[in-house]
């Protein structure tokens, strides 16, 4: 509601003040000092992030080296070792949980925005996904293994990669509506335009244009999943063997081997963080920073991969 | 789908107590249009002759777009959206329900207001109506057969695979309408082109309208009365009916585009047009 303009009766000098920069100004002043504070809030968060990152780095590395990607766990007591099961482990279950979640959720994303975007599906399914982005990690877990690891009689990784997909899921789901959504509504029509089908629309003009956006997605999924321990504590327990049981082999030799409980390098922090041993402590440091590598490596590729397909 | 319009000509439709209309690409009959309950058109009626520009000149919320938008049913896509007449395209009624609005599309091109090259390499741009239809012969030669066609070529030929994005305001729209005719449609729908152009890029378009009517049908909306003037050879002039409470369209007068200019009949297109040009 706008105010009655009040007219008063005589009319008041408009002052513009002089064109110099001068900080006795208030608007000048204040002005300054939002800069000064917005500026001051970036340091201060941007602390925590890089006081992590150099306590990773400066307690990580101390027990880095080829050995400890290639070896296995060491028993108590003993010297040595590494968590090479571990990584393979992490790989194996993060890749079966993007399996499973990135085409479920993207084709969900497409179907909520291109072809229902009104139906009773779409906003049922848009409100499960936001109430899923706050499940606890650990009800996923429960979650799966109620589903997979009470069915199958095992803890294995296909039951972690069910937990791990389940947290996926909404955040794919939900980034990929929204890079759907700021996909410019007059390309839309333009393929419209040219006699492309709904499903061309979709596969020529929507996701490639929403790629970028969608990949970003998938990697906070991916690397939020990867650091996840809740879920998997129960569904993939842990490990101190290969998955094929021999060699490293990077995947399991047999479809069997993949039904046995697996190493992750989330648990793998979780059970040697709280060891009294010095060795399994270095070793969990030592994890943990590999682990924020591979998942950094995945981002940046994934980005350089996005920043290409754009062309 | 063929890629090369069959063209038909002689009688299309022995039913229309008409003499033939031989050179009638569209024949629009709209008695009345609506967007749910907001009659948004009524009473538009006219034929596009083949080979010609039609220009439709009215003000603002005439339903000059709407018309248009009639007659490759792109207004399918609005929600409520019915229609009571007929859009006789090639003897067809392209609302009849046997037939695929896609497949409409496939034959009157559209292009619009805003220049809406697609986020990818100019030459992929052009290219992609050519993949709709699964064009099986020389791509290269079809793109650069339509980008000449738009006057496009000399300015993008050394940089065919960088983002149509990139270009300027001018060159996207010419892209737009060298995508379009790349797949030789048999009309090519125009809503505005020129709306959102310098007056050296709206020069240039014009041309190329002129230019492109010796192998498409053309037609435009224009807010431009000066531009109709210019290129086309008949005028619709539509005018908002607000007697009945609502805002409804119409189409007022209908003609050679020297008669609505320089002889119009009916008084609010004098009034219109004098006071664009007084």
């Amino acid at each position: 509601m706008a105010a009655p303009i009040q007219r008063s009766g005589a009319a008041a000098e408009i002052d513009l003040e002089g064109l110099e920069l001068s900080l006795r100004r208030p608007r000048t002043l204040f002005s300054y000092l939002m800069s000064l504070l917005t500026g001051m809030a970036t340091i201060a968060a941007l602390f925590p992030l890089f006081s992590v990152l150099y306590l990773l780095v400066v307690r990580g590395t101390a027990a880095l080296s080829l050995g400890t990607l290639r070896e296995l766990p060491p028993a108590a007591m003993t010297t040595g070792g590494g968590f090479g099961n571990a990584i393979v482990g992490t790989f194996v279950i993060v890749a079966i949980a993007t399996v499973l979640s990135v085409p479920l959720g993207i084709l969900a994303a497409i179907y909520i925005t291109e072809f229902g975007p009104d139906t009773r599906t779409a906003s049922a399914v848009r409100f499960a996904a936001k109430v899923l982005t706050g499940l606890p990690s650990i009800l996923a877990g429960v979650f799966a293994f109620a589903v997979i690891v009470a069915v199958t009689g095992e803890f294995s990784a296909p039951a972690g990669g069910v937990a791990l997909a389940l947290l996926m899921l909404p955040t794919v789901l939900l980034t990929a509506e929204e890079a759907i959504k700021r996909v410019p509504s007059r390309m839309r029509e333009a393929a419209i335009g040219m006699g492309s089908t709904p499903t061309q629309v979709v596969t020529k003009v929507i996701v490639p244009t929403a790629a970028p956006a969608m990949l970003t997605g998938v990697m906070l999924a991916v690397a939020r999943a990867a650091g996840e321990t809740a879920p998997l504590l129960f569904t993939a327990l842990f490990s101190n063997f290969w998955m094929s049981r021999t060699a490293p082999n990077f995947l399991p030799k047999t479809l069997g081997d993949l039904m046995k409980p697996t190493a992750s390098l989330a648990v793998m922090i979780y059970n040697f963080s709280g060891s009294p041993f010095e060795n399994q402590i270095a070793l969990a440091w030592t994890a943990a920073l590999v682990l924020v590598a591979i998942v950094l490596i995945f981002n940046v590729v994934g980005q350089a991969l996005a920043g290409r397909s754009a062309d | 789908m063929p890629l090369t319009p069959v063209l038909t000509n002689g009688h299309l439709n022995g039913a229309l107590d008409e003499p033939p209309l031989s050179d009638t690409l569209i024949d629009c009959n709209i008695s009345e249009l609506h967007y749910g309950k907001f009659k948004a058109v009524r009473d538009v009626a006219l034929k596009v002759k083949k080979g010609t520009i039609t220009a439709f000149i009215g003000p603002s919320g005439c339903g000059k777009s709407t018309v248009l938008r009639c007659l490759n049913r792109m207004n399918d896509l609005v929600r409520g959206f019915r229609l009571r007449g007929h859009v006789i395209f090639r003897g067809q009624d392209i609302y009849a329900s046997k037939v695929d609005p896609v497949a409409v599309r496939r034959h009157i091109g559209m292009v619009f207001q805003q220049p809406n090259p697609f986020a990818m390499s100019i030459f992929r741009n052009v290219a992609f109506g050519l993949r709709l239809n699964r064009y099986k012969g020389p791509v290269e030669d079809k793109v650069e057969a339509a980008l000449r066609q738009a006057a496009l070529w000399d300015e993008v030929k050394d940089k065919l695979r960088t983002s149509a994005l990139a270009l300027s305001g001018g060159q996207q729209q010419r892209l737009c309408i060298a995508r379009a005719v790349a797949t030789e449609p048999a009309v090519l729908l125009m809503d505005e082109p020129c709306s959102a152009l310098d007056p050296i890029a709206t020069r240039r378009i014009e041309e190329l309208m002129t230019e492109l009517k010796k192998k498409y049908t053309i037609a435009i909306v224009t807010h431009n009365l000066q531009q109709a003037k210019r290129v086309a050879d008949t005028t619709a002039f539509l005018y908002v009916d607000t007697s009945a409470g609502g805002r409804t369209g119409y189409m007022v007068e209908y003609g050679p585009t020297q008669a609505i200019f320089e002889n119009p009949r009916e008084e609010h297109t004098k009034e219109y047009i004098r006071g664009e040009f007084s």
